[in-house]
């Protein structure tokens, strides 16, 4: 029985990993796809005008960057490049619309980039806002989203209803409830659940309707349940660094090669709402209210609620782990300047962190391997 | 007419702007020993308004860590915040400051620093926002982070009575509230709407001359050069405005640049190429880019720095109506914020018109190594215009202050080419 579930979960990861690492948006798609840059994107009102949100990653360390590398400064990031890369070879011409948030000045312009190259996608900047700590915030949220439900109406040709848009929150509710379900797995059982794993499942559902990714994500669990578990002895650690430019799946095993990641900010955006967004009264208002009041927190966004250093302490505290491993994608300037301060708390508090630059498109492991490792053997032996 | 001040005596108007911007430097040493609090700001969305009714000093570390560069300090700064820690695809700008802190806040000026009470920070640069974090570490502060909606893409408009305009100016007129009760809670003194009138009818002044003197600048010859003398005169505009000293400084201006142009004097000599410069300076080599177009007979009448360094207000096309201070504030700043200040994301049409009103004969983009605020998607800025308007263009890249980034034969060689092509065309359209 167990091994008849372990191989039904290696058939579903198997279909995820092709599911989470499809960049390809031909140009027959249905749904019609709306694609957006990171962190977090409000999808629910996306899935209600009957269009599939489409979380753009950039294009890992399987693509060349050819024609994206004339368009853009030398000292930019990857995710920035590989994104363009994408829209300019081709790949992305099925999609109907482009978003980018105001995280940090490289994003920004992507929508500049996009608007120029690919003038028939809609290519719009969704302006979420950088002080969270306003009695105005969650009016100019609300007022926000209703501009990009006004103008997901006009693209379909019909009103978006709120009971479209409540119907949506209810899938993407059972969606979060389901995710925080697997990461909890990854907490309180890492050996249960690998982090590769997990963020296979995740991710998978960027490419899907959230019915279906519902569908994949239930079975998982279940079939999690059932696995046979082989206790091994390595460290417990948080990862940072994953909110925007993904780092390459060989870089969190090659992680996980020496340490259980028993929390993490990878993909947070796909996790950025904590809690259930209330189902009840105006959706919009419902969303805007969570994204301000029951969000998560990443280098990206201001929230004097939330300082960086507290929030890195809450999480090992609550994944009970036992040290950090601090990354910033190559050019993230956000990560960058939280790096530093982030390493100096943990010194003040006496934990042991490792300190990792990435790209996405990086190859080869071998150094990164060695440190880690030399790092989870201190954590071992002190 | 008021008398002029006697920093504005008997000397041209470049003069008595470095005059200005020494004075107001200067000022920073004693400021909090004159009772006044001391609050950091950034040029591009500052609220400067409400912080000169609550009688602020105001430290604007940008400007700090351009001096520098200009100094020649920079280096030194930069290589502190890097010994610290910091990487070097960190913002120069950001760590020239980090160099500050760990220099006990002595500045090459000869300035010391004063500690913030207040800290602004705009969302029109991200890394405003991470720079103000790290104050609010260094200094113990709590920063205010000012959200301005900017453009949503390149045609956006939000006409007045719009929804839109509505939603906007409510949501940055609920921040400027809540800046006004920070304040009141900070200097212990009440809001005074009448100051704030006050200081919005100097800007509007200022503003007015200002715009004038940007369009100075559409005759031929150019009196000034917006990428040299421009600085200062933008400097004085930051630094000083909202006050009498800084309307005294534009009306000198102003009568300095009517009567270059009423006379013909170009800033060079022998004018021959009108360039629009697109991106910020790079102030550890100011004079020497300047002099590799001006040695060619080229001069920038107009760049776009000088509207968004400079708040924007320029673009905005309205001013303030001191008769109802803070919703106007409200209004004007959005309007600032999505016309002027958000402009660099969106900027190919705004250029090629600039290069139109100021009867320029090509655009040179100077990529930022370190700011990707102005420099992210220059090339494909470049690209379009290039292929859209049919503009010649250069893209040179260094940073604002790092001085290991520039590279002067490789750039010269670069401006050389230009003009190679420049000449080239200009000897076509002369035969044809």
């Amino acid at each position: 029985m167990a091994i008849d579930a372990e191989a039904a979960l290696m058939t579903l990861l198997e279909r995820c990993h092709e599911l989470a690492l499809r960049n390809e948006v031909p140009d027959d798609e249905y749904p019609e796809v709306i694609g957006y840059f990171p962190v977090y994107f409000p999808e629910e009102i996306v899935h209600a005008a009957g269009l599939r949100p489409h979380a753009l990653y950039g294009g890992g360390n399987k693509i060349e960057v050819r024609l994206a590398d004339a368009r853009i400064g030398s000292f930019v990031c990857s995710i920035c490049r590989s994104t363009t890369e994408l829209g300019l070879n081709g790949t992305l011409r099925g999609m109907k619309g482009f978003f980018a948030q105001p995280i940090c000045d490289a994003a920004r312009h992507m929508a500049g980039i996009w608007g120029r190259n690919f003038p028939r996608q809609m290519s719009q900047l969704l302006l979420l806002p950088q002080n969270a700590n306003s009695p105005a915030t969650k009016r100019y949220v609300y007022d926000e989203y209703q501009r990009l439900r006004s103008e997901l109406a006009t693209q379909v040709g019909h009103e978006i209803s709120d009971a479209a848009i409540r119907a949506s929150v209810h899938v993407y509710n059972e969606n979060r409830r389901l995710q925080r379900e697997l990461y909890g797995i990854k907490r309180d059982d890492p050996a249960r659940l690998s982090t590769v794993e997990a963020y296979l499942l995740v991710r998978a559902g960027t490419r899907l309707r959230r019915e279906e990714h519902n569908v994949i994500l239930r079975e998982a669990l279940h079939l999690l349940t059932e696995r046979r578990v082989h206790p091994r002895d390595k460290p417990r650690v948080v990862f940072l660094g994953g909110f925007c430019e993904q780092p390459p799946l060989e870089m969190i095993e090659t992680i996980e090669d020496a340490c259980f990641i028993v929390d993490d900010d990878l993909l947070i955006g796909q996790r950025w709402i904590l809690a259930d967004v209330p189902e009840e009264g105006d959706p919009v208002w419902a969303l805007a209210e969570s994204y301000v009041d029951r969000s998560a927190w990443s280098p990206v966004q201001y929230d004097a609620r939330k300082p960086k250093g507290e929030m890195l302490m809450q999480m090992i505290r609550e994944a009970r782990a036992e040290a950090a491993i601090i990354t910033a994608a190559k050019f993230c300037e956000p990560a960058l300047d939280d790096q530093l301060a982030l390493a100096h708390r943990l010194n003040a508090e006496k934990i042991p962190y490792l300190v990792l630059e990435f790209e996405e498109k990086m190859t080869s492991f071998e150094q990164m391997a060695m440190q880690v490792e030399t790092f989870a053997e201190s954590l071992l032996f002190q | 007419m008021t008398a002029p001040y006697p920093v504005l005596e008997g000397v041209d108007a470049r003069t008595a702007g470095q005059r200005l911007i020494n004075q107001w430097l200067a000022s920073l040493n004693t400021a909090h020993e004159r009772g006044q609090p001391v609050a950091y700001v950034f040029v591009m969305g500052n609220a400067v308004e409400i912080l000169r009714a609550f009688d602020f000093a105001l430290v604007f570390p940008e400007i700090n860590s351009l001096q520098t560069g200009v100094r020649k300090a920079s280096a030194e700064f930069l290589a502190k915040a890097e010994d610290f820690g910091f990487s070097p695809d960190v913002c120069s700008y950001v760590k020239a400051d980090v160099g500050l802190m760990l220099s006990n806040m002595q500045h090459p000026s000869g300035v010391t620093m004063p500690m913030p009470d207040l800290a602004i920070a705009s969302s029109m640069c991200n890394v405003y926002i991470k720079w103000a974090e790290i104050w609010e570490r260094h200094f113990g502060i709590p920063a205010f982070v000012l959200d301005l909606p900017g453009k949503r893409f390149a045609h956006w408009q939000a006409p007045a009575g719009s929804r839109q305009r509505e939603a906007d100016t409510r949501w940055v007129l609920g921040q400027l509230q809540d800046l006004i009760a920070r304040c009141e809670q900070i200097t212990g003194r009440k809001f005074d709407r009448d100051r704030l009138a006050e200081v919005e009818t100097y800007v509007n002044e200022m503003v007015r001359l200002w715009i004038d003197i940007l369009a100075f600048n559409r005759n031929r010859p150019a009196p000034y050069n917006s990428m040299l003398d421009g600085l200062t005169y933008m400097g004085v505009l930051n630094a000083w405005r909202g006050t009498r000293e800084g309307v005294e400084y534009m009306r000198l201006l102003h009568r300095e640049m009517a009567d270059k142009v009423a006379r013909g004097v170009g800033r060079v000599p022998n004018e021959r190429f009108r360039l629009i410069f697109s991106g910020t300076p790079c102030y550890v080599n100011m004079r020497r880019l300047i002099e590799l177009f001006e040695s060619h007979g080229g001069v920038f009448p107009a760049a776009d720095y000088l509207t968004y360094a400079a708040g924007g207000l320029d673009s905005a096309g309205i001013f303030y109506d001191p008769s109802r201070p803070l919703e106007s504030l409200a209004e004007v700043t959005t309007l600032a914020a999505q016309f002027g200040l958000s402009n660099h994301f969106f900027s190919h049409h705004t250029l090629a018109q600039q290069a139109k009103d100021y009867l320029a004969d090509g655009i040179v983009y100077h990529g930022i190594k370190s700011c990707r605020t102005v420099a992210t998607s220059m090339a494909d800025n470049r690209e379009y215009v290039s292929t859209r308007y049919g503009l010649p263009t250069l893209y040179i890249e260094s940073d604002l202050i790092d001085p290991r980034y520039w590279s002067d034969a490789q750039i010269k060689n670069r401006i050389d080419a230009f003009f190679e092509v420049l000449e080239q065309r200009a000897l076509l359209a002369n035969a044809s």
